[in-house]
């Protein structure tokens, strides 16, 4: 049996209120104001495809650690590197050993569910082990567009396999129709979109019920059995149209999310069955379409195993895990939609040994330090000499994750002089439980709820843009954990 | 400990540029104004020097690398001239280069001097610079006052002290330094301060706001030394010695190991107990005239009183409210206004210290002078709070 056997995903904090933003395009656009209630999730200024796409991996990974995983498939149309694996740099975020297989899958809104069709596909031939799927999107859109207002960041993971299996693979259909809603042309930054009402009737409204019905016929499963129907579209009504043109029940059509956490592009699909799937009970069948210059049909059938399965943070956790964005110039200036006055400060050349980058790899992309053998302290980063004054030993450490260990604020500013995106600057000293600490910048932290004493997770971020030269460097920040106010407020 | 360095070289003349955004001042006439003094101060010919130790710290935005910039600005005789860089204390170390030099015998008459130029980068505070190829990759981007800021949140934390009492006592150490820096012509900074206005200023990096951080100026200082038999034959009277050098680096604990709680600095309780052994003083708080700490941010004076063991530990609040490091207390702190008035040309403060100690003791500090000094401290740190270089220096009478 083959099917899912994972999944979780990843939604940034930062939910832009649509308000703002049809309050300062309105005047130009007036469309846009019929979109002006409720939100769309952001990525923070240090927050990418990656990033986002390491977390939901995370997500899917931590409660089943010692899963052997054999590819990760991970699907975007914003990938931040056109020519360096992103899947590799996710692969090494995660600490996965190197002996697997990574694969990038762009260039359609399909990108997440052809990955995952390919992973099923490749999943038959699997001893054991299981491939990650990602998906994940943050797309950029010119001041005012509509997209702006329908489009949210996020990411969503799935893991697959043949044993464990969550929700088996009844079968897939696909179909590839050269149909150009909309597209982006090399190096051009935003999507060139065609009518709204011909996509709608001409594209979507044949299109999709086509390939579903086709899947249903093909696979032998009948409507009225479906009890989840994902199809993914902010258009009003299309989605139960798409229902009553493939005879399953309009009850069983999941909620896009328009207004709470927007489109997020190729990893929408994704992102709506993980989501399904916490809810799911055994015997269920869920039917996900994906449309993108034609059509990805995938039907499950949930199994008892979900019954036992254990979710982490989830869709919906990190749904919940919300801050509301009110500024519209903020937003704008973290997708670089404005001219913006940063300050000499900012000039800094953060240009990057790449030969550094590549010894120290295990320590700046998967937060890997060190545990001494002889006196067991654990220490970040690891070095030739032991850190502890009663051991000093040579040569005496074996690697050491930090990436999942719970860490507390020891000391901490809000720093309004260094450059950064988002003042102020949040860093300070973080201690992990069982040891190891270091002086780390803080993300996602609100001005005057950062104290000592305070639980952080770590995650993987931008730390700097290399603007000159297109590079970006990735580092590891403590992200003050939601749930627990400071215990002191020091 | 080895004998140490008490007694052993002299202190035979010194000077000290005016501080400030010299806008129409390089490197090289900071150099000379400071020079000029000194040498004049000394009473020798510049060709007796017989080897200089140049102290300069961030010298890409001014100088540049090398001996050079002062073997040409003060056209030395092609004698050994080394630079030296420890982050803060750089000026510190080229004491110590002279000092030792002198010291061993290797030389007669050294000069040791620290200039910086930082007011050629366009924009106020410390220069950016790159950190390294790896570390720039994982430190975290932090700022000085960021990095020194942390202090705070985690004394606070040790000692149970409500926020704005710790700010009241930051708030006396500005004060305070302004109060002395209103007194001296060379300072950047001259005018006198309240405590609204440092309560009241913009925030740089919490809980320090601009009043809580020393300004950033351009500077120079040098001082010549040679052996105290030498100084004798030249006919100097009442001579200045230095007692004690030391130097205390940080080498990752503070930073990787969960030993240190954040809120003091190791570096500077070691340094400053070697030093008193070395000066064969054993009562600091009753045997030391002067300080001149490095206050580059008010928190970083109020619990470096405490590393300095002046004051008993968590005691540095109440010896501060109380005035006891006023120009009128127990033990003056900063009397001629500190990095809060003077700015931290970074290669320059640490001579620049020494100079306020060495007119003290000459009884030459004008209006701020004290009474009777015997033995003054000098204290830098370069870094950051959680790894730093730290010198301590103390100078005095002649068998004080």
């Amino acid at each position: 049996m083959v099917g899912l056997t994972g999944f979780g995903g990843y939604v940034p904090r930062l939910r832009l209120s649509r308000k703002s933003a049809a309050d300062a395009n309105g005047w130009i656009q007036p469309g846009v104001k019929r979109f002006g209630k409720g939100e769309r999730s952001i990525c923070n200024w240090d927050e990418d495809s990656v990033t986002m796409a390491v977390e939901a991996a995370r997500d899917c990974l931590e409660e089943q650690p010692e899963r052997e995983i054999a590819s990760i498939y991970m699907g975007s149309t914003t990938f931040p590197f056109q020519d360096r694996q992103n899947a590799g740099i996710v692969a090494e975020a995660l600490n996965l050993d190197e002996n697997l297989s990574t694969v990038d899958i762009g260039a359609s809104q399909r990108a997440g569910s052809s990955a995952l069709g390919a992973a099923l596909d490749a999943a038959k031939g699997l001893d054991g082990q299981h491939i990650l799927v990602l998906a994940s999107d943050a797309r950029r859109t010119r001041a005012g567009a509509q997209d702006e207002m329908i489009f949210g960041d996020g990411a969503a993971s799935l893991m697959v396999g043949n044993s464990g299996v969550l929700a088996e693979l009844v079968g897939r259909h696909s179909v590839a129709i050269d149909f150009v809603d909309h597209y982006r042309g090399e190096n051009r930054a935003y999507d060139y979109n065609w009518e709204e009402r011909w996509i709608r009737d001409e594209g979507i409204l044949k299109i999709v019920p086509d390939a579903i019905n086709a899947a249903l016929s093909k696979l032998g499963v009948s409507p009225d059995t479906v009890n989840t129907l994902i199809v993914p579209s902010a258009m009003k009504r299309v989605p139960s149209k798409i229902a009553q043109m493939t005879g399953i029940a309009e009850d069983a059509l999941m909620q896009s999310m328009d207004g709470v956490i927007g489109e997020t592009g190729c990893a929408h699909p994704l992102l709506m069955l993980s989501l399904a799937l916490e809810n799911a009970v055994a015997g269920q069948v869920i039917v996900l379409a994906s449309f993108g210059q034609g059509c990805d049909v995938l039907i499950f059938k949930v199994t008892d195993a979900i019954s036992s399965y254990k979710k982490k943070v989830g869709v919906s956790g990190y749904i919940a895990r919300r801050r509301e964005e009110t500024n519209y110039g903020k937003f704008m200036a973290f997708n670089d939609l404005v001219v913006q006055e940063k300050g000499m400060r900012a000039e800094l050349d953060n240009q990057t040994a790449l030969t550094q980058l590549y010894r120290r790899r295990d320590m700046l992309n998967g937060l890997v330090g060190g545990e001494c053998e002889k006196c067991g302290t654990r220490q970040f980063p690891r070095s030739r000499v032991c850190v502890n004054p009663n051991c000093n030993e040579r040569n005496s450490q074996k690697p050491f994750v930090f990436s999942n260990v719970p860490a507390k604020i020891m000391t901490w500013s809000a720093d309004h002089l260094t450059y950064c995106p988002d003042p102020p600057l949040h860093y300070g000293m973080i201690q992990f439980e069982g040891g190891g600490r270091f002086l780390a910048n803080f993300t996602d932290a609100d001005v005057g709820k950062v104290g000592v004493g305070q639980d952080v997770r770590m995650m993987f971020r931008i730390k700097d843009f290399d603007n000159n030269r297109g590079f970006r460097r990735y580092f590891w920040k403590a992200v003050p954990a939601m749930e627990k106010e400071a215990q002191n407020n020091g | 400990m080895a004998n140490g360095i008490r007694d052993k070289v002299a202190i035979i003349g010194m000077g000290c540029s005016k501080f400030g955004e010299r806008w129409d001042c390089d490197a090289e006439d900071l150099m000379v104004e400071a020079f000029e003094e000194c040498i004049e101060d000394a009473g020798i010919d510049f060709k007796e020097i017989q080897a200089a130790w140049l102290a300069t710290a961030i010298e890409e935005i001014h100088v540049g690398k090398g001996g050079l910039p002062l073997a040409f600005a003060l056209r030395l005789p092609y004698i050994p001239v080394t630079r030296v860089e420890n982050f803060c204390a750089s000026g510190s170390e080229a004491l110590r280069g002279a000092t030792y030099a002198v010291a061993s015998g290797a030389c007669d008459i050294a000069l040791a001097l620290g200039v910086e130029k930082l007011k050629d980068t366009g924009y106020g505070g410390l220069p950016q610079r790159s950190r390294g190829s790896l570390n720039s990759m994982w430190w975290a981007n932090y700022s000085a006052p960021g990095s020194f800021a942390q202090l705070a949140s985690a004394y606070r934390a040790k000692h149970g002290i409500d926020a704005a009492e710790l700010k009241r006592a930051m708030a006396h150490i500005s004060i305070k330094s302004h109060d002395n820096g209103a007194k001296n012509p060379k300072a950047h900074l001259q005018r006198q301060i309240t405590e609204e206005q440092v309560l009241s200023a913009p925030m740089v990096a919490e809980p320090l706001g601009i009043y809580d951080c020393c300004g950033v100026s351009d500077g120079a200082a040098c001082a010549i030394v040679t052996t105290p038999e030498i100084a004798k034959a030249m006919g100097k009277k009442d001579l200045i010695t230095v007692k004690a050098l030391q130097l205390s680096v940080s080498n990752g604990i503070e930073a990787g190991h969960n030993s240190w709680d954040g809120s003091y600095f190791m570096t500077a309780r070691i340094a400053s107990k070697r030093a008193y052994e070395e000066a064969g003083i054993r009562n600091p708080r009753e045997e030391i005239s002067l300080a001149e700490v490095h206050d580059c941010f008010s928190i970083t004076e109020l619990v470096t009183m405490e590393d300095l063991h002046l004051s008993p530990e968590g005691g540095a609040v109440k010896d501060v409210l109380d005035g006891f490091y006023d120009s009128d207390g127990g033990l003056p702190c900063q009397i001629d206004g500190g990095l809060k008035c003077f700015g931290h040309p970074i290669g320059s403060s640490g001579l620049r210290m020494i100079y306020e100690l060495y007119l003290q003791m000459q009884g030459r500090a004008g209006k701020r002078q004290v009474s009777n000094p015997t033995l003054g401290l000098t204290h830098n740190l370069g870094g950051a709070p959680h790894q730093n270089v730290c010198s301590v220096a103390i100078i005095g009478q002649m068998g004080a």
